[in-house]
């Protein structure tokens, strides 16, 4: 049985018979989460629409982390509103500054295997990486499943990707994520679940399977589902604030039938991967493509903001000097991490080599704040979403990649492969 | 008020975008800093055209191609464009969080393969019957009707008149 729907099977109130794809159901959630973004919305429907009482409050996880600190007035307002009623309502409420809320949540144990999460932030699918069925929403939805602790699944045609061979040099995750968007493109997943395993799975990191988990969102996938192992089981001994109960030892889909579609990833063969300005699905090899000089990288988000990824930077750009036109901004994503890169030296490699480091925040992401570009500027960012306008000016533009081709592209001035800089 | 017949009915000229048309073009990050549907409206389709909103019409109706509203769970971008007076979204077909948001808020959406329009072309959508004409063309289409959980939703007026609706029931 596919992994999303073996943890459906397993909760109260939902039908078995009912599992197959086209068929509506509704869940109770494990953990609704929304963001200083999603929640003003959630919460204006929520008081217009119930007795005010939320049904299982230690369940929900508010972030402010897309606007803050504060940029404005506005955005200030907006976080006063979610403030207060986390407060009035005892939820659990993370103010500016306590970091970017994928990169929390499971950094904080607040999501375990098997779980299922609803949250109004497309990379809710993040939490697959675990284990979790975990698929992003509406501020109605969750407002909703403030109301009743539920949410309404379509149950999608699962789609088994077997990832198999080496890893080259330089390349993780993102690069896998990026590859897979480039073959099917933004929407070759509409509709699916996406289920991973294989070899190469196995030998991932936490960190690149995070990485891979939150970009599903970006061919269309409602969710990114991963084999849980001795390393998701690891990471959550270490961690979970709650009980949980894995799937069985040995549980796995690779030699599962029950599947509407295969694909085999020979990851051996993928490159580092730099997704041109427009779509995540405008990704090719960085040895391939022409010198895009650039005039902004930034290090960090949802995607790419763990620990993995910032060693992995300055791993490359130890004793070196960002290219001296060029804005450096490294955005540690939760206050541990920041914390920890102060600990371990990270912070100094990143300061000597000229970088602004920013608090931790979804800041320039999404366009909000800490790094917006002006009309022909170019960033490259280890983001999600190249999307136009993304970042800033319409005229402006963002390639995707790796954390180590994002740095040594910050020290050549120009997009390039990690291998080729002095 | 609209009779129950004409609720069903929406006219209107076509605005006709692209493909991929993301949440960043619907509704761009640096005016997410409010819930406000008013103050959205001014802002639908700011990405691509700062003065959409200006131009349109109650009743109203956008044609895009396929995976209109992919990227962000931003549900400004459908509230925005039902606050702007837009009748209806036509589309090859949608991003499923841009769906689902649309079917919780009430904003029709409607996906049909092979609509052909212009922008400026007078549609007429009817909902119940799951006819679209394009008057200007000539040309008629059908779709079909939602399943049976979302007519509830939509029926209701949204998600959470739904639920409100079915906990009167129980009580
Ligand atoms: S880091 Fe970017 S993609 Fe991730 S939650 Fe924040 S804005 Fe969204």
């Amino acid at each position: 049985m596919s992994l999303a729907r073996n943890i459906l099977s397993g909760k109260p109130d939902v039908d078995a018979k009912k599992l197959t794809a086209g068929q509506f159901i509704e869940a109770d959630a494990d953990v609704i989460l929304s963001n200083d973004i999603t929640t003003p919305l959630a919460i204006d429907a929520f008081e217009k629409h119930s007795e005010g009482r939320i049904a299982y409050p230690e369940r929900v996880v508010l972030v402010a982390d897309h606007f803050t600190p504060n940029k404005d007035i506005n955005s200030a307002e907006q976080v006063k509103k979610v403030r207060n009623f986390a407060h009035r309502h005892g939820v659990k409420f993370f103010d500016a500054g306590c970091g970017i809320e994928h990169v929390l949540l499971t950094e904080q144990g607040l999501v375990v295997p098997q779980d299922i999460v609803v949250g109004a932030d497309s990379h809710t699918v993040t939490y697959g990486a675990m284990g979790a069925l975990a698929s992003g929403m509406g501020s109605t939805d969750v407002a909703a499943a403030w109301m009743t602790g539920k949410a309404w699944f379509k149950i999608p045609e699962a789609v088994k990707i077997v990832l198999n061979g080496k890893l080259g040099e330089y390349v993780s995750g993102k690069d896998i994520i990026l590859y897979l968007i480039g073959q099917i493109g933004v929407d070759g997943a509409l509709y699916k679940g996406l289920e991973f395993t294989g070899q190469a799975l196995k030998e991932l990191s936490l960190e690149s399977r995070f990485t891979i988990a939150n970009m599903t969102v970006e061919c269309g996938a409602k969710y990114g589902i991963m084999e849980v192992d001795d390393k998701v089981i690891d990471y959550t001994e270490k961690r979970a604030q709650r009980p949980y109960s894995p799937p069985p030892a040995g549980y796995s889909i690779e030699t599962d039938k029950d599947f509407d579609d295969l694909m085999e990833i020979d990851c051996s063969q993928i490159a580092p991967q730099v997704a041109l300005h427009g779509s995540p699905a405008n990704s090719r090899s960085v040895n391939e493509i022409e010198k895009i000089k650039i005039d902004q990288v930034v290090i960090g988000s949802c995607t790419n903001g763990r620990w993995e990824d910032y060693v992995k930077a300055a791993a490359i750009i130890r004793g070196k000097k960002a290219f001296s036109s060029l804005r450096f901004i490294v955005i540690p994503s939760t206050a541990a991490l920041y914390s920890r890169m102060v600990k371990e030296g990270l912070a100094e490699v990143f300061l000597a080599a000229g970088a602004v480091m920013s608090p931790p925040t979804c800041g320039p992401c999404l366009g909000g704040h800490m790094g917006i570009l002006a009309s022909g500027e170019r960033a490259l960012a280890t983001t999600n979403r190249n999307f136009t306008g993304r970042m800033g000016h319409k005229d402006s533009e963002v390639y995707l990649s790796n954390p180590e081709v994002a740095a040594a592209s910050a020290v050549a001035g120009y997009i390039i492969a990690p291998g080729k800089i002095k | 008020m609209k009779s129950e017949k004409d609720k069903f009915i929406i006219k209107g000229r076509a605005f006709k975008f692209g493909e991929n048309v993301d949440t960043d073009q619907i509704i761009p990050a640096r005016y997410l800093d409010t819930s406000d549907p008013d103050v959205l409206a001014c802002h639908a389709m700011a990405g691509i055209d700062e003065d959409f909103s200006k131009k349109i019409n109650p009743g109203d109706i956008i044609v895009a191609g396929r995976n209109f509203g992919c990227g962000s769970s931003r549900e400004h971008a459908p509230l925005s464009i039902k606050a702007a007076g837009i009748g209806a979204v036509v589309a090859q077909s949608f991003a499923r969080i841009f769906f689902r948001n649309a079917i919780n808020i009430g904003l029709p959406i409607i996906e049909v393969k092979d609509f052909k329009a212009q922008s400026g072309d007078e549609l007429e959508l009817d909902l119940k019957k799951g006819k679209l004409k394009n008057k200007s063309s000539g040309e008629k289409y059908s779709f079909p009707s939602f399943p049976g959980f979302l007519q509830n939703i939509i029926q209701a007026g949204g998600l959470m008149e739904r639920i409100r609706e079915e906990s009167k029931k129980g009580e």
